[in-house]
């Protein structure tokens, strides 16, 4: 019973640990003070400006759209690598995983600026960049998320469907990818994740007129964060949370799938 | 299955919808760039959001306005030739770096037909680092000094920079975190100018500075208003626009400068090598120095603005308000920051470093 | 012939990594060894040694296992509780620890300096019940404590996933032969998620030995890391050459690290980062 109690109050400290700062914001996002340090009384008025200033509409959309065809692209390319990786000999398989690993063990600042170094010998900086950026350091995650789940997999039950006729597609759809599915559902909710919260790699090789989230906040800094970002950044998070529960409380799933390898 | 369906069905519905909601203004595209399009480069929360979008209604140009921190990190931009710039706003001794390096297109600017609304006064000042002042045009301008809280330290400590090194304010002293506005205090109390660059008095100031590490509560740039406000510190090293805005929310607060003198900034426009639109470059300048853009742009910057007839409009108290107008007799005490080659900034940012990994020797 | 199909579906992946990935390598490496003229040179490699560099490096290796340790020793239990929990779903674990992420990372370590400050949230709290204020906010400690804070889902989610996947059966017989809790903790549940354990380690060390921003952030300018020596060459002094060879020591730093991991974990499972 004690134990009991005690691995409650435990758990439950770190969670607030983890959740505390996010429900500072939430309160901010509703104080009506121009200053972020005392509290104004209650408002709404940061929701609708936040609503109205084209500014932060643009760069969460232009948000928005990186972190969605960059996640979908790095999912697709990193699944068919992961694929491609398992059925490979040690050798070559020594090197894509090499190469996979740079991204991810880079300091953010050096990828980003050595992609910068790189484009601007070839291309104008904009859009296009950043998002080729943004699939570049996503893709390991996908990869790093499916290759666990192609272990586990059983390899023979895919070629003993292709023995018994079924087409490569077919036999995949049919056999592969239930087992694999989690895998490459996980890798696309971290490649989400990673491209939301991306500053550094942004900032680098964005061009003129291009902002996320991220990179206009970076410039707010200067004068003190709008509040109407907070307010931006609470219907997210709640957005976020909305979806979470949705998919885990929607009635009919038989059995939970295996662990989620994150 | 289903529910994973759904939520990738969501998610996609939002990006669509975002797609089609912005399509023709946000993506700001590579390559092609329309006839009357403006690249403008300023730093960030520099500009009033309408005065962008009264232009382009007025001219019918397109404006892709681009913001930045630090000039360091505009400088790292623009020189890796990652995006061609019509127009920039930045500090003074970037400008006169850009202008050494022949970045900065030559014009005529008294041909602006608000060219004689800018203060005689600051075009002089401007003159240590564009002599003709055909280079640059000023935006604004202010002074570094201390704002300090009227109710822990008296008017009378402050009257010099030694206050900085007062352990009595042990853990109360903000510096700012930039190398040349850090070493001006340090500077001015050795006895050197705010431009010295021999390493000998550099290390002298520098040894002033490691003594001071101690007693720093912290190295900040743009929180140094925001933390005054909510009375973290006694007092700070402070840029007088950012000290104005502090002053606005926190009456115990005050602004001065110290008697040895200090540092006088001015940020200007200038129209870079890279420009591919001069003609819609000088209408915007010549647009920035007209009463009412000017005035609405001071309201939202809240710097001291080089405009005669916008510091004629303003209150009695506003512009007797040293942190937001300087005064005559402080701009006479203050010196403008020349640039200072690689090498020597290489150097001071030696020293910085040195200062802050605690290894000077 | 099938396998061979298989392995070309890595093709557009192979095309990427490297025009994105190795050709950008080039670049840093090309920066660390040639100077403007395009000349050879070790000149930038030879100040790596510098009493600045050197200091900078000590001290986010000395705060990156700090930070690694704190979080191994609050993420190991609470592995542990979540796992005695049963959950059915065990992604919604994952989804609770990603979720703070969701909401920027520049804003959610401004609201821990808001609760941190001098006269801030927590302070006040303090104060009111009688205790001294705490003053962590520009101190190496508050580096610390912001590591642990964005790093710590890292550490919970393989060490919760290794520990998932431990069969009851192993500890049932253990019990029935006669093993007391501490034995089955130290010979089983340890040694079964030791893969765990190392994903965590790499995932929280790594990027803690590499950032800059949380130094900058909570830091107050007076904490200078290896992560903000190579920010401040690149955004501040113009100088990539050195700070291409300052990156690159950085990365055959984490290599050697992530191969010394790599030596222990000799199932390989944890080699795979997750």
């Amino acid at each position: 019973m004690v134990k009991k109690t005690l691995s409650n109050v435990y758990m439950t400290l770190i969670f607030l640990f983890l959740y505390l700062p996010i429900l500072v914001l939430i309160i901010l996002s509703f104080n009506d003070s121009k200053t972020r340090v005392e509290w104004g009384g209650f408002t709404l008025k940061w929701y609708i400006e936040c609503f109205q200033s084209e500014t932060i509409m643009t760069a969460f959309a232009t948000t928005l759209q990186i972190t969605v065809i960059s996640a979908v692209v790095s999912t697709i390319i990193g699944t068919l690598a992961a694929i491609g990786i398992s059925a490979m000999k040690a050798k070559s398989r020594a090197f894509y995983l090499g190469s996979t690993n740079i991204p991810l063990l880079n300091a953010d600042i050096v990828t980003g600026i050595s992609m910068m170094l790189l484009f601007v010998k070839f291309v104008d900086l904009g859009f296009v960049t950043v998002l080729v950026a943004h699939i570049t350091f996503s893709i390991p995650y996908v990869i790093l998320n499916v290759l666990p789940k192609l272990k586990q997999a059983n390899r023979s039950t895919y070629e003993a469907a292709l023995d018994l006729g079924a087409s490569p597609l077919y036999a995949f759809y049919k056999v592969t990818w239930p087992e694999i599915r989690s895998g490459v559902f996980s890798g696309f909710l971290m490649a989400v994740t990673m491209s939301l919260d991306d500053f550094s790699i942004t900032y680098f090789t964005k061009g003129a007129g291009v902002n996320t989230l991220s990179t206009m906040l970076y410039t707010e800094l200067r004068k003190g964060i709008k509040p109407e970002l907070y307010a931006l950044s609470t219907i997210l998070f709640f957005t976020v949370l909305l979806l979470l529960l949705l998919v885990n409380y929607l009635p009919n799933r038989k059995k939970s799938t295996t662990v989620e390898r994150v | 299955m289903k529910r994973k369906l759904i939520v990738f069905g969501l998610i996609f519905t939002f990006a669509i919808a975002s797609l089609s909601a912005c399509g023709d203004n946000s993506s700001g595209d590579t390559g092609k760039r329309s006839e009357n399009t403006l690249t403008v480069l300023n730093y960030g929360k520099y500009m009033d959001e309408n005065v962008i979008k009264q232009f382009e209604k007025e001219t019918g140009i397109d404006i892709k306005y681009e913001e930045y921190e630090s000039p360091e990190e505009m400088y790292t931009k623009y020189k890796a030739g990652a995006i061609d710039y019509d127009i920039i706003c930045t500090s003074e001794y970037i400008i006169q770096k850009l202008i050494s390096e022949g970045e900065v297109l030559e014009q005529d600017y008294s041909t602006l037909s608000n060219y004689s609304n800018l203060d005689t006064d600051i075009l002089k000042l401007a003159q240590s680092y564009d002599p003709k002042n055909s280079y640059t045009v000023p935006y604004f301008y202010g002074t570094v000094g201390i704002v300090y809280d009227t109710t822990k330290v008296t008017e009378d400590e402050v009257s010099s920079w030694n206050c900085l090194w007062d352990k009595k304010h042990k853990n109360e002293i903000i510096m700012m975190n930039s190398v040349r506005d850090a070493f001006i205090p340090a500077l001015k109390l050795s006895g050197y100018d705010i431009n010295e660059t021999s390493e000998k008095n550099l290390r002298e100031a520098l040894k002033l500075l490691d003594k001071q590490f101690p007693i720093v509560y912290a190295y900040f740039v743009d929180e140094i208003g925001d933390e005054m406000i909510s009375g973290n510190a006694h007092m700070a090293l402070i840029y007088s626009g950012e000290a104005a805005y502090a002053m606005d929310f926190n009456e115990n607060l005050a602004y001065t400068i110290p008697e040895e003198g200090s540092n006088l900034w001015i940020d200007s426009w200038f129209i870079p090598k890279t420009c591919q639109n001069e003609e819609a470059a000088m209408l915007f300048l010549d647009y920035l120095c007209g009463h009412d853009v000017g005035m609405a742009n001071f309201e939202y910057v809240y710097y001291a603005s080089p405009l005669t007839s916008v510091v004629e409009a303003l209150d009695e108290e506003v512009r007797n308000n040293e942190a937001v107008i300087p005064s005559k007799e402080s701009l006479a005490e203050c010196e403008v920051f020349t640039s200072i080659d690689d090498e020597k900034t290489a150097l001071l940012n030696h020293l910085w470093q040195e200062l802050k990994s605690r290894t000077v020797q | 012939m099938n396998k061979l199909k298989r392995q070309l579906l890595a093709g557009p992946y192979l095309v990427w990594i490297i025009g994105f990935i190795i050709l950008p390598l080039l670049m840093i490496l090309y920066y660390a060894f040639f100077d403007e003229n395009g000349s050879f040179t070790l000149e930038y490699l030879s100040h790596i040694a510098s009493p600045i560099n050197v200091h900078a490096m000590v001290l986010s290796l000395e705060l990156g296992v700090a930070a690694t340790v704190i979080c191994l020793l609050l993420a190991y239990p609470l592995a542990m509780i979540l796992n005695n929990l049963k959950i059915k779903n065990q992604s919604l674990i994952v989804f609770i620890f990603m979720l703070p992420m969701w909401m920027n990372f520049l804003l959610r370590i401004l609201a821990w300096k808001l609760l941190l400050n001098k006269n801030g949230v927590l302070n006040t709290v303090l104060m009111s019940i009688g205790l001294e204020p705490v003053m962590i906010l520009n101190t190496p400690a508050a580096v610390v404590f912001g590591m642990v804070y964005e790093y710590l889902p890292f550490m919970i989610l393989p060490i919760y996933n290794s520990m998932a996947r431990i069969k009851k059966d192993y500890i049932e017989a253990a019990h029935d032969l006669g093993a007391n809790e501490i034995t089955i903790f130290f010979k089983i549940i340890i040694p079964l998620t030791l893969s765990g354990i190392i994903s965590g380690v790499v995932m929280v060390f790594v990027p803690a030995l590499t950032s800059f921003a949380v130094s900058e952030l909570l830091g107050g300018g007076k904490v200078l890391l290896i992560g903000n020596v190579i920010e401040e060459s690149f955004m501040q002094g113009m100088q990539w050459n050195a700070g291409s060879s300052l990156s690159l020591v950085l990365m055959i730093f984490v290599m050697v690290s992530m191969t010394i991991m790599n030596i222990f974990d000799k199932d390989g499972e944890g080699t795979a980062v997750w």
